[in-house]
């Protein structure tokens, strides 16, 4: 699904031409996603779904190869008790367990992602995030999450970031460039907006809420503007951009109300791992008790599930 | 540069399963008699009549039709009523309108359930619009009752008497809301008819007074047609006549009424335009276009039926209205997916089937979503005419369904002459990110009531009604005491 940087012409988006946001709308608009009653079949294909979206994260100071290892062994193995499952979508990991995780992963499809450019403040100098990818990438890295230049970007500085993110584009070579706005640090659904245009006009293969440091991390109206933004970037370019909300989702029950919102914004072709990821790890354990849940008809204790 | 609209993909795997309401714990009656002086009697002419579903076709209940005695006896008991509610100590009065509304908070879920039963309407909008709103208004006006002197300084209020009211089935229980609630806070008794397709939440709204021991006579409820309300609007006892529904009926009322000293109320039809500028948040307009046109099926006297879109922005809002419109659910009033429930009657679908063939023979492009709708009841998609003008038929008269006609304009000027070029002015609705345009609008556009950047908003302090031919007099907030008042 990425699109080589040469097949698109990336251009700087004409801003003046981009839609204002009403945030009450917006609310509003959500708190009837949220009112979509998911039961028996539909929820089981749901959940389903979700877990086959999940990027399982672990972004610590504290990260070790064996954690890296272990994070890995449980993508692999959600829950063999259950028949049936798919795996998560893709381990999400520092650049310098990228060789790590990649070895772990050999043989199977899940995708290595790596955060890079001086995630999660972006406060570096474009050559070090450059660097911080190529390290990232040469280690194997299918995907690479980056930080847009909040400071640029409040500073008005848009052709900045946008020149960081074509140059970060070229730098990932064959690698998917998830290109994350950290939301929670931009103020107002119009900048939320505003930056998501100028990602995907720059190149990003998908578009991130947030990097998880920062609250809030992903809510339901911010995702909401960013879909609508890839809705619109689809109709005037026929490009799939994809979406990742990261941070905050952790209940089955939040993770069925973005499906649906995903569903009646963007539609059937955005409901697959290849175009919407769920940042998130705590999620994937709620799912698979839900899960459980709708085979057996009881609940079971959170000891039955692996936690890593 | 935007290339292809209204190309996304709705259909395909992840469908959402049936999520129907449970009925179980709903109570309703074979047959249900008229509540004349706080019991339920036998109509006269012991005639009955049936009151269907209109999503399934099936008959929920029979009731009573009322014949000039009946309407004779109910008025008869308001009067005598009037002498206990009239002079109660006003603080008193309060007590009973909040119990009833205490008792209707308590009972919400049976009465949602009813109302989408009978009226069809999605129990999404039964459960979260209407009997919020009727508690609202129960709550509201009964914190009026003792308060009436301060509500119209250096006045004496007084009540009229005896006030017959006549609602429509668009808002079943609602509608009785907005009528009983100022007409008791403000001392006089009451007598109501339902409209004849849906009769049962003001049936069960009378279970409910009679478990507040409101005292009997203060309100009566009367069912029937056309003919019952006649009885009421021509009796000579009534002091007082408050109608909603179509323009038509207004003139016939308002005619009965010439010469006579009854006060009345009139909110009538409506043609409202919901106008979009190119500098408004588009998404939330088009979401705004939804909730004007498709909001109860379209069958809302205020309802946004005619899109004014810029030029500038009409392709991409129509566009994004039609993919927005492929997500619309139309089927069960009862399951909680539902968006757009069962058209009201056979009667009003064939008035809408009227309306979309004289749209086409007129000209006009039809465009309706492809979702699939049930086999029995009635049904209709949500439709747009588009290219049509002032002078089309879809354009001027009021259709009451899930049918918009979209038109565009070029300038603010523009803009206002549209969506005044009409006989009525009930509503109306303008989508910009300036405030000082909104400002603007409001005040160059005749019409009761103007949302700006949202729709069909409700609030029982915000007063409510029309000029021209949408009606005479306001319901609702302060302004809906002073139609229930003698203010000497």
């Amino acid at each position: 699904m990425s699109i080589p940087a040469t097949e698109f012409a990336s251009r700087f988006p004409d801003l003046s031409r981009q839609m204002r946001v009403d945030q009450v709308g917006v609310e509003e608009r959500v708190a009837r996603f949220c009112k979509r009653s998911i039961k028996n079949q539909s929820k089981v294909q749901a959940l389903s779904m979700a877990l086959s979206m999940i990027d399982l994260t672990t972004l610590e100071g504290q990260d070790t190869p064996g954690k890296v290892r272990q994070l890995c062994q449980k993508a692999l193995h959600l829950h063999d008790q259950l028949p049936g499952l798919p795996h998560v979508a893709a381990v999400c990991v520092y650049p310098t367990m990228v060789a790590v995780a990649r070895q772990a992963l050999a043989g199977h499809d899940i995708k290595v992602a790596s955060v890079a450019t001086a995630f999660p403040s972006g406060q570096s100098p474009l050559a070090a995030k450059l660097a911080d990818i190529k390290m990232a990438v040469d280690s194997g890295a299918d995907e690479i999450d980056m930080v847009i230049s909040r400071s640029a970007f409040l500073q008005g500085n848009y052709a900045r970031v946008f020149d960081e993110i074509g140059a970060v584009k070229e730098e990932c070579g064959s690698a998917h460039l998830k290109v994350i706005l950290e939301t929670g640090e931009l103020g107002t659904l119009d900048r939320v907006r505003r930056a998501s245009v100028i990602a995907m006009h720059a190149g990003a293969d998908f578009i991130k809420t947030s990097t998880g440091k920062i609250q809030p991390a992903a809510t339901m109206p911010v995702t909401l503007v960013m879909l609508q933004a890839i809705r619109d970037f689809y109709y005037e370019t026929d490009r799939l951009v994809g979406m990742k909300p990261a941070g905050g989702i952790s209940k089955s029950k939040q993770a069925i109300q973005y499906l649906v919102m995903l569903r009646e914004v963007l539609g059937e072709r955005w409901l697959t791992p290849e175009l919407f990821r769920f940042g998130a790890s705590s999620l994937a354990n709620d799912v698979l008790m839900q899960l459980q849940k709708q085979a057996t008809g009881v609940y079971q204790s959170p000891d039955y599930f692996s936690k890593d | 540069m935007v290339r292809e609209l209204g190309k996304l993909d709705f259909k395909g795997t992840w469908q959402y399963a049936a999520a129907p309401e449970s009925t179980d714990h709903v109570q309703l009656g074979d047959r249900y008699d008229l509540f004349i002086d706080g019991d339920f009697v036998a109509p006269a002419a012991g005639k009955y009549f049936d009151t269907i579903s209109p999503s399934t076709e099936k008959v929920l209940a029979s009731v009573a039709l009322s014949s000039n005695v009946d309407v004779d006896r109910a008025v008869k008991a308001a009067r005598g009523a009037c002498r206990v509610w009239g002079r109660m100590k006003p603080a008193e009065r309060g007590k009973y309108i909040y119990r009833i509304a205490r008792i209707i908070q308590e009972r919400a879920r049976e009465f949602a359930v009813i109302e989408s039963m009978d009226g069809g309407k999605p129990i999404r909008e039964s459960r979260d619009v209407d009997l919020p709103l009727v508690a609202a208004h129960f709550f509201y006006y009964a914190g009026w009752a003792d308060k009436l002197e301060y509500a119209f300084p250096g006045k004496r209020p007084a009540p009229l008497g005896v006030a017959g009211q006549i609602i429509p089935w668009n808002f079943p229980l609602l509608m009785a809301a907005w009528k009983i609630a100022p007409a008791l806070a403000c001392g006089n008794t009451v007598v109501l008819k339902p409209a004849e397709t849906t009769p049962l939440t003001a049936l069960k709204l009378a279970e409910v007074i009679r478990d507040a021991d409101v005292p009997p006579g203060v309100v009566n409820i009367v069912t029937g047609a056309g003919e019952t309300g006649a009885a009421i609007v021509e009796h000579s006892d009534v002091d007082k006549i408050a109608f909603t529904g179509s323009t038509d009926v207004g003139r016939q009322i308002q005619k009965a009424l010439a010469g006579t000293a009854k006060k009345y109320t009139l909110e009538l039809g409506g043609k409202a335009a919901n106008i979009i500028f190119e500098d408004a948040a588009i998404d939330q307009a088009v979401e705004g276009i939804v909730d004007g046109i498709f909001f109860n099926q379209g069958h809302v006297c205020c309802a946004g039926s005619r899109l004014l879109v810029q030029e500038s922005v009409a392709d991409e809002v129509l566009g994004k209205l039609k993919d927005r419109m492929e997500t619309l659910i139309v089927g069960d009033p009862l399951d909680k997916n539902t968006d757009i429930g069962a058209i009201n009657s056979p009667r009003q679908l064939e008035k809408i089937e009227s309306y979309l063939a004289l749209g086409r023979t007129e000209g006009a492009e039809m465009y309706q979503s492809s979702v699939a709708v049930p086999d029995t009841g009635y049904w209709c998609r949500p439709t747009l005419f588009t290219g049509v003008s002032q002078s089309n038929r879809v354009v001027q008269e009021e259709i009451f369904g899930p049918v918009l006609a979209v038109q565009t304009f070029r300038t603010m000027a523009e803009g206002i002459d549209k969506a005044n070029n009409t006989p009525y002015g009930l509503s109306g609705g303008v989508w910009t990110d300036k405030g000082a345009k909104i400002f603007h609008m409001t005040q160059k556009i005749r019409a009761g009531v103007i949302w700006a950047n949202t729709f069909n908003k409700f609030d029982p302090t915000s007063p409510f009604g029309g000029y021209k031919e949408s009606g005479v007099g306001r319901e609702g907030g302060l302004h809906g005491l002073d139609a229930y008042l003698s203010l000497g």
